[in-house]
């Protein structure tokens, strides 16, 4: 896959606290191509937000810092670009879109106004020109009456609104890849859906590559081509995501298919995965999963499983992986 | 048959857009425009609908946190809006909340003993070693141990703040609980944990509730009955599986339509 646009390969990073260090991302490779999405899924602390604000370069230093690895867009490591260039990457080739748009927006601009500021700035725009695109990317992330919006200010707007203004900024420079981090969590239902439209949209018609980052495994079902789950600052299992609902086979992920409440049946009691997840400073031996694992052995706690290809791109970390897929479901279902 | 609790009539709540941004609005917004709501002994109502519909306005009224501007609530054939501070104060033993955002509902200064402590000491029940005996409890009905009593709430995670505000909830022995999005901030294994809380708590301590969250399966897994809210209004109610099997109106389809996930189940052994 040449025409990989974003890739991370081995990346690491690394948590001070106290004068201790643990890896918090470890070891963590993926890749997205033009057009295409990956769905990036885990609980909160698993690391997934910061593999985020590491393509960035924004990442929280020095308590969160790089740890090895390569952060790949078109081919080239940005790990070590200046400053001069990272701002170019951020403005022209990277984007990202957070959870809650209204901490992102200045409250006291039309938001016609802050898109525009950034048109000037990235795509050396002038004035009139800027105004002009800016009510144009208004109307192209699905705002109604796009010229009378682009004069009001963020607090006029509802929150799918808002979220719609968020991508219209992060698609103004015309980036190659979308980081999305939990984008419709704030969201309502229906909203919800209408935002991963629109990204599903922007990737068909534009070429956007969109990494989607977010705690439920079932936002990204249909939404992206292939989704890897995180645990514990590792990837556990990544597949195809239809291979992935059809064949899961990592426990973890077994777990999360089984604790969300479905539409139309009838459980009392919701199957909960044990325990809670590890800090990163008490990673326990083995398998970082095994403490929580029903389908645990004494090797579990023992060795660590590496990311294995069992095939047709379903990467496993687990020893029990082939017993894990042939239960099909998490006990006590 | 079992007695009505609460009974809601016309419940109306306009808000006035003082604001806006430096008051450039004016006019005003109606948040709930006539409500009707049958909550039976023992039963779970669900309310489903999204930011905006009125729902957690609807929760409020009915605490009396918010005051109607018209219509009827009535609790036990007891009118809850003409109730003096004494009454309210008792009726409020009787009705306690558990809100959504279990970071921002808790005293950051108060341990987490302290806090469930609180509305013990408000409603004067029992003295101090009584009360600490029922902290004790208390935390361990939502799962959580003595050991917790003495610490703060930012040494938990989001689940288990969201026990210790269901703890706060439960210490004054409620009748009626209502739980606005209590689930909606949480991880979904953690929401899991939560909701089976509720579930087992619902059934051991004999509670009725109102159980608000925008999240339609969430809504039919707890509720026996389910009421639809958009704009202020209510669009559909009914028994929870009808609701969700045959919807008739077609916002509650749209919200079903949109309940992310329609997976296949894997096939065993494929």
């Amino acid at each position: 896959m040449a025409n990989a646009v974003l890739e991370l390969e081995s990346l690491s990073l690394r948590l001070r606290r106290e004068g201790r260090t643990a890896r918090v991302v470890d070891s963590v490779s993926w890749r997205v191509a033009r057009s295409g999405s990956l769905g990036i899924v885990g609980e909160s602390g698993c690391g997934k937000s910061l593999q985020a604000l590491a393509v960035m370069r924004l990442l929280p230093r020095p308590a969160v810092d790089f740890d090895g690895g390569q952060i790949r867009v078109d081919g080239t490591d940005i790990i070590g670009l200046d400053a001069e260039s990272m701002r170019r990457l951020r403005a022209r080739r990277v984007a990202m879109i957070f959870q809650e748009p209204m901490t992102s927006l200045n409250p006291v601009f039309s938001v016609g106004e802050q898109i525009a500021e950034l048109l000037r700035e990235r795509m050396d725009m002038g004035r009139q020109q800027a105004a002009r695109r800016s009510v144009e990317l208004l109307d192209e992330v699905g705002i109604d009456d796009p010229a009378r919006r682009a004069r009001q200010i963020p607090q006029e707007l509802s929150g799918g609104m808002r979220q719609r203004v968020m991508i219209a900024i992060a698609l103004a420079g015309e980036p190659d890849v979308l980081l999305a981090d939990e984008p419709t969590t704030a969201l309502a239902v229906t909203v919800q859906a209408r935002i991963l439209d629109l990204l599903d949209s922007l990737r068909a018609n534009r070429g956007l590559a969109v990494v989607l980052i977010t705690h439920d495994l079932a936002l990204v079902a249909g939404r992206s081509d292939e989704v890897a789950v995180m645990y514990a600052g590792r990837i556990v299992e990544r597949a195809p995501t239809a291979r992935l609902f059809d064949r899961p086979s990592h426990p973890y992920t077994l777990g999360l298919l089984a604790c969300r409440p479905r539409i139309g049946e009838q459980r009392r009691t919701l199957p909960t995965i044990g325990g809670q997840v590890c800090d990163a400073f008490e990673r326990p031996s083995g398998c970082a999963f095994h403490p929580r694992c029903p389908f645990a052995t004494e090797r579990c706690s023992q060795e660590t499983p590496a990311l294995a290809d069992e095939g047709e791109g379903h990467m496993v970390a687990c020893f029990e992986s082939a017993r894990v897929r042939e239960t099909g479901v998490w006990p006590g279902v | 048959m079992s007695e009505l609790l609460l009974k809601v009539r016309g419940l109306r709540r306009e808000f006035a857009h003082s604001g806006g941004f430096m008051g450039i609005r004016s006019g005003s917004f109606t948040a709930l425009g006539g409500v009707d709501v049958d909550l039976m002994a023992g039963r779970t109502l669900g309310i489903v609908g999204e930011s905006g519909s009125g729902k957690s306005t609807l929760a409020r009224c009915i605490v009396r946190l918010t005051e109607p501007t018209a219509g009827s609530i009535e609790y036990r054939g007891e009118d809850v809006l003409a109730m003096g501070s004494a009454d309210l104060k008792k009726f409020r033993r009787r009705v306690q909340m558990v809100f959504q955002d279990p970071y921002g509902s808790l005293n950051p200064r108060l341990t987490v003993g302290d806090a469930i402590d609180e509305p013990l000491r408000v409603h004067r029940l029992g003295g101090r070693g009584q009360r600490a005996d029922r902290v004790v409890e208390l935390l361990e009905t939502v799962g959580l141990s003595a050991d917790h009593r003495d610490r703060y709430p930012h040494e938990f995670s989001g689940g288990q703040r969201q026990r210790i505000g269901i703890a706060r909830a439960l210490a004054v022995e409620p009748e009626l609980l209502i739980a606005d999005e209590p689930v909606s901030a949480l991880d979904v294994s953690v929401q899991a944990q939560v909701l089976n809380l509720l579930v087992e708590l619902r059934e051991t301590l004999g509670l009725s509730m109102l159980f608000i969250a925008h999240d339609l399966a969430v809504v039919e897994h707890i509720a026996d009955d389910i009421l639809v809210m958009k704009s202020g209004l209510v669009v559909e109610k009914g028994k929870a599986g009808e609701v969700v099997s045959a919807p008739k109106e077609a916002y509650t389809k749209a919200l079903l339509a949109a309940v992310p996930g329609h997976w296949p189940d894997p096939a065993p052994g494929s």
